[in-house]
């Protein structure tokens, strides 16, 4: 399989605090990786320094094309979709309008029967089409950020903590849709996640980030069924 | 009755003035957070251009639309010259800005055009009044225009895809990015939209209070009670709000403080929304759930 994204030698921060100190990581196209680790170790940072939402130094390589340091909305353009803590959804928009702004950038005429396609994975989002999307439900929400995501038609696509704040039912939905979108889109996915073990089930390759460094790396199925690993870093 | 009924329509053709200039701080508030303080004064400088043009021998048309289009470039010029490299400095020093915007223009306009108070034209007929007294033609032609401005911004901003993605770069800046909307150039746009809302609004009162480099002050100081009074983050209140002290302004004038106090209405009107309702009728409620 050939690289969608490299990171090598990444390092970022905020300010004078430094949260990276120079991670290397493969997402393969078509492929999903999984970035695992406690609070503070810099997975978010990760995700950020991808879509170029903080300062970083190293390499960012999507498909070839170094993107390190370039402006959010061009990465956007290049078919990078990010769903960040906190949803980046527009609450003040109705669903439809969110819906618009997420195929913002495409000149294809296909974005209306992507719309269906959408209702298709998520049915009730239909139903909601007028809505203000700040009165949706919290599993509602999330559904929004992911279909606004996708109608980019992303090459790559960046998941912080889909989970976070959502019933276990409402969750497995969410992954059971992941599941589809990675089949019938071929899109490549980097995934952060507090539920390591949803996660692993969910990813081909996985890392291990403790205090912005990787400690562990290699296939998902291989890390989940160390029992070292998940004693020592995973907790269950 | 008459003289009641002929006060409502004034305070109405006034109101859209106040509308439009309360539209303008209100899209620049809603994407910086911050109140144009030169926006009267940028008006003005736009009507000193018109009146060049009319004096040059253009047709009052023609010298109407290529105000616009100058005030619109000028308004995106001034964003990306002096307001981006602003964007993370702190509020104080974007109030410093804005002081400095607002003296550099009117001083350049007394240097350029001199303080002498100057008739503007009207294209409208205004000798006879129209409506048996009740309105002139200036009145009820400044007043279409007013709200043909207002409805073309109401159809830009609901249903064109630019429009849609400046309201989005508005609400949510970093959400705007991830799906690839070039947000400082939005800004850019909001300005030049302002810029030639205020250019317009300026040509229209113009013909009433006669030009000179303080012609807008007043009416910005009406037009921010009218946008306080609607809700400052609300386009649509903002523009109530401005036909609303258009009205108040005019009856109280006429019935209540006399025409030398009308402008002590505002000051009251900002005072008593600040204290009774801070949002202003119509200011935004954001419902959330988590």
């Amino acid at each position: 399989m050939t690289a969608l994204l490299e990171l090598r030698d990444l390092h970022a921060g905020y300010g004078q605090t430094r949260v990276l100190h120079g991670i290397d990581l493969t997402v393969d196209a078509g492929g999903v990786t999984a970035l695992l680790g406690a609070n503070g170790a810099g997975k978010t940072t990760t995700l950020r320094a991808v879509c170029g939402m903080v300062r970083t130094t190293g390499e960012v390589t999507l498909a070839g094309e170094r993107i390190d340091n370039r402006a959010t909305e061009d990465i956007a353009r290049r078919g990078v979709a990010h769903v960040p803590d906190g949803r980046g959804t527009f609450m003040e928009l109705t669903v439809e309008e969110n819906f618009k702004l997420g195929a913002y950038v495409r000149k294809d005429r296909e974005v209306t029967s992507d719309f269906e396609q959408m209702f298709g994975y998520f049915p009730r989002l239909r139903q909601r089409w007028k809505q203000q999307a700040g009165t949706l439900s919290g599993g509602e929400q999330q559904m929004l950020a992911i279909a606004r995501a996708l109608l980019l038609r992303p090459r790559l696509l960046l998941l912080d903590e889909p989970s976070f704040g959502l019933a276990p039912l409402i969750v497995q939905d969410i992954f059971g849709i992941l599941r589809q979108v990675r089949e019938a889109q071929g899109v490549g996915i980097l995934i952060v996640e507090q539920n390591a073990n949803l996660a692993l089930d969910f990813a081909d390759r996985a890392y291990l980030l403790e205090t912005g460094r990787i400690v562990v790396s290699g296939p998902a199925q291989e890390i989940r069924e160390d029992e070292q690993i998940r004693r020592s870093y995973l907790g269950y | 009755m008459q003289g009641l009924a002929h006060q409502l329509v004034a305070g109405i053709a006034t109101g859209g003035i106040y509308a439009s200039v309360a539209l303008a701080l209100v899209m620049i508030y809603q994407s910086t957070h911050h109140l144009n303080f030169a926006q009267g004064e940028m008006a003005t400088f736009s009507t000193y251009i018109a009146l060049t043009l009319i004096n040059v021998g253009l047709p009052y048309w023609i010298a109407f639309v290529l105000t616009i289009l100058i005030s619109f470039a000028m308004g995106v010029f001034i964003e990306r010259v002096m307001l981006k490299p602003m964007h993370n400095a702190s509020v104080l020093a974007n109030v410093g800005v804005f002081i400095g915007l607002l003296l550099v223009f009117r001083n350049a306009m007394g240097w350029i055009f001199d303080y002498t108070i100057k008739a503007f034209p009207s294209p409208f007929e205004s000798d006879h009044p129209l409506l048996g007294g009740l309105i002139s033609g200036h009145e009820l032609g400044s007043t279409a225009v007013t709200l043909g401005v207002l409805g073309i911004v109401y159809v830009f901003f609901r249903f064109t895809k630019l429009g849609l993605a400046m309201r989005a770069a508005a609400f949510n800046a970093s959400s705007s990015r991830l799906v690839g909307i070039r947000v400082g150039w939005m800004l850019a746009l909001g300005w030049g939209l302002a810029a030639a809302i205020g250019a317009i609004a300026g040509m229209m009162i113009a013909p009433v209070v006669f030009l000179e480099p303080n012609m807008m002050l007043g009416i910005l100081l009406y037009a921010f009670a009218g946008a306080l009074l609607g809700g400052i983050d609300n386009p649509g209140g903002a523009v109530i709000g401005g036909f609303a002290v258009g009205i108040i302004e005019n009856l109280g004038g006429a019935y209540l403080v006399g025409t030398e106090l009308k402008l002590t209405l505002a000051l009251g009107i900002i005072i008593c929304v600040l204290l009774v309702k801070p949002s202003g009728l119509f200011g935004r409620v954001v419902q959330s759930r988590v």
